[in-house]
């Protein structure tokens, strides 16, 4: 489904990623663990198309197309969903309209029909259930005055609505209480845990992992990945460290 | 605020003009005037989308309120005009939203006068510009000797699609008496760059997200005037023809 080659990126010409190679199918959920500045969440924005991102050399293939020669929102018609480690407040636009219009944009673009606002709600109200958001949250203001629980719960709701094919979640798990970390966790499983679908989440800590099982876990070190392997690498690193593992 | 001569860019009011238009237009007819008594209340929606000078004098009795609702966005000058005198009590409200792109220059030039105590005026004005385009607003707000006790408020902002485009923003306040509240913010800036991407990463096309926010920024101006849906589609229409 994904397939990075040899990537190399800058941020304000300062090279972060340097030869990246990473290879998702459909079905698998990677973890991506590493040490602060390592560079995974220029990662996560370099896949994401976010400007200012430069990429150097190399590729990057989603379901065959050239992704990084996408803009953003037709990467995410595309089926890619970027979980944001700092979700952004935008004052006066409502998260329904918003994700009314961003999932319809969506299905115009693969030739389908508009969702109306009553089938919209009625997706929305299940999404937010799953997560255990309150519904006039999702009338609100997008991320204004929200926790940095709730941010992250309404990044999960987002991903709920939207369907997508391949989630890129970058630090879900930080900010979120014990509580909010099981049914944060419970909702990937239910949304994208499926033959057809693809989960890269990046985290620093194994608690996450231990709400949704990752099959491939790798440690990510100086722009490169240093060391790959099953869930069992993670509880490696969060017993001896990075610096052990990955020098 | 009403002149007989045609004005110059000396004139402070007319310092941002399309002088060539304003000649052109020359001489302009006499402003409308409305005269809203005592107690009474009025309202009115503005949309100016065909280059008009309009100039409107409003004089509010004891006690009595006016809302007006401006929409400027039309022609290659577009200038709305209000002079507005205020006796003891009364209220005043305008929103007003100034969208223009191309070449366009579009004003909104307001005199407030507060004449006598306890009255209140707030302005509430929104402009968005692309291209080249040119908007302004200069509101004066006088307070008299005698008119203790007001209270009045001018919040203007501004947002820039182009770096091309030009925003002029000036409050002015001219008061003769000592227990008042007159307070004024103003701000000029461009779409957050982060927000926008947020929005893009969603699946919105730039124009789309541009569009959306802008919709936010300027969505608030028309709250409870007449024609509000009418207002507010209006804006969007335009707002869809910059971004």
């Amino acid at each position: 489904m994904l397939k990075i080659e040899n990537l190399h990126a800058t941020v304000a010409d300062k090279p972060i990623l340097k030869g990246l190679s990473l290879s998702i199918n459909a079905g698998e959920i990677h973890a991506i663990m590493g040490p602060n500045g390592a560079g995974k969440s220029t990662l996560s924005y370099v896949l994401g198309g976010r400007p200012g991102y430069e990429v150097t050399e190399g590729s990057v293939y989603f379901d065959g197309q050239d992704l990084l020669d996408m803009e953003p929102h037709e990467r995410a018609a595309a089926g890619l969903f970027l979980g944001f480690q700092y979700p952004v407040e935008i004052p006066g636009v409502s998260n329904v309209q918003f994700l009314r219009e961003s999932l319809n944009a969506q299905r115009k673009s693969r030739g389908l029909e508009p969702l109306s606002g009553g089938d919209f709600l009625k997706l929305a109200r299940e999404k937010a259930g799953l997560l255990k958001m309150d519904m006039d949250m999702l009338k609100r203001p997008v991320n204004v005055g929200f926790s940095g629980g709730e941010k992250k719960r309404n990044e999960m709701v987002q991903m709920g609505i939207i369907d997508p094919k391949l989630a890129i979640l970058d630090e879900t798990d930080s900010g979120l209480d014990i509580d909010a970390l099981r049914t944060v966790g419970d909702g990937i499983n239910a949304i994208m845990r499926r033959p057809d679908k693809a989960v890269l989440l990046i985290t620093h800590y194994q608690r996450l992992l231990d709400y949704v099982q990752p099959d491939f876990v790798h440690v990510l070190a100086a722009g490169r990945i240093v060391k790959s392997g099953g869930p069992e690498l993670a509880r490696e690193l969060e017993e001896h460290g990075y610096a052990e593992i990955a020098a | 605020m009403t002149i007989s001569a045609l004005p110059s860019r000396r004139d402070e009011a007319w310092r941002y003009s399309d002088i060539d238009a304003v000649t052109a237009a020359w001489p302009l007819p006499a402003p409308e005037s409305i005269i809203v008594p005592a107690g009474g209340d009025f309202k009115r929606a503005i949309v100016q989308d065909a280059g008009d000078i309009r100039q409107i004098e409003l004089v509010l009795g004891k006690g009595a309120a006016a809302s007006l609702h401006v929409l400027n966005i039309g022609g290659a000058y577009g200038r709305i005009e209000l002079n507005v005198i205020l006796h003891e009590g009364a209220d005043f409200h305008l929103g007003a939203a100034q969208i223009g792109g191309g070449e366009q220059n579009l004003e909104i030039v307001t005199t407030v006068t507060h004449a006598e105590p306890g009255a209140t005026s707030r302005q509430v004005v929104r402009s968005v510009l692309g291209g080249t385009a040119t908007g302004t607003y200069l509101g004066k707000v006088a307070v008299a000797r005698d008119a203790q006790q007001t209270d009045s408020e001018q919040d203007v902002k501004a947002m820039l699609l182009d770096r091309s485009a030009t925003a002029n923003a000036k409050p002015e306040l001219e008061i003769f008496a000592d227990d008042v509240k007159c307070a004024h913010g103003c701000a000029i800036g461009e779409l957050d760059a982060m927000a926008l991407y947020y929005l893009q990463s969603r699946g919105l096309p730039p124009g789309e997200a541009k569009k959306l926010m802008l919709q936010a920024f300027v969505a608030g101006v028309f709250d409870g005037a007449e024609d509000e849906e009418k207002l507010q589609a209006l804006a969007l229409a335009k707002l869809g023809e910059l971004v």
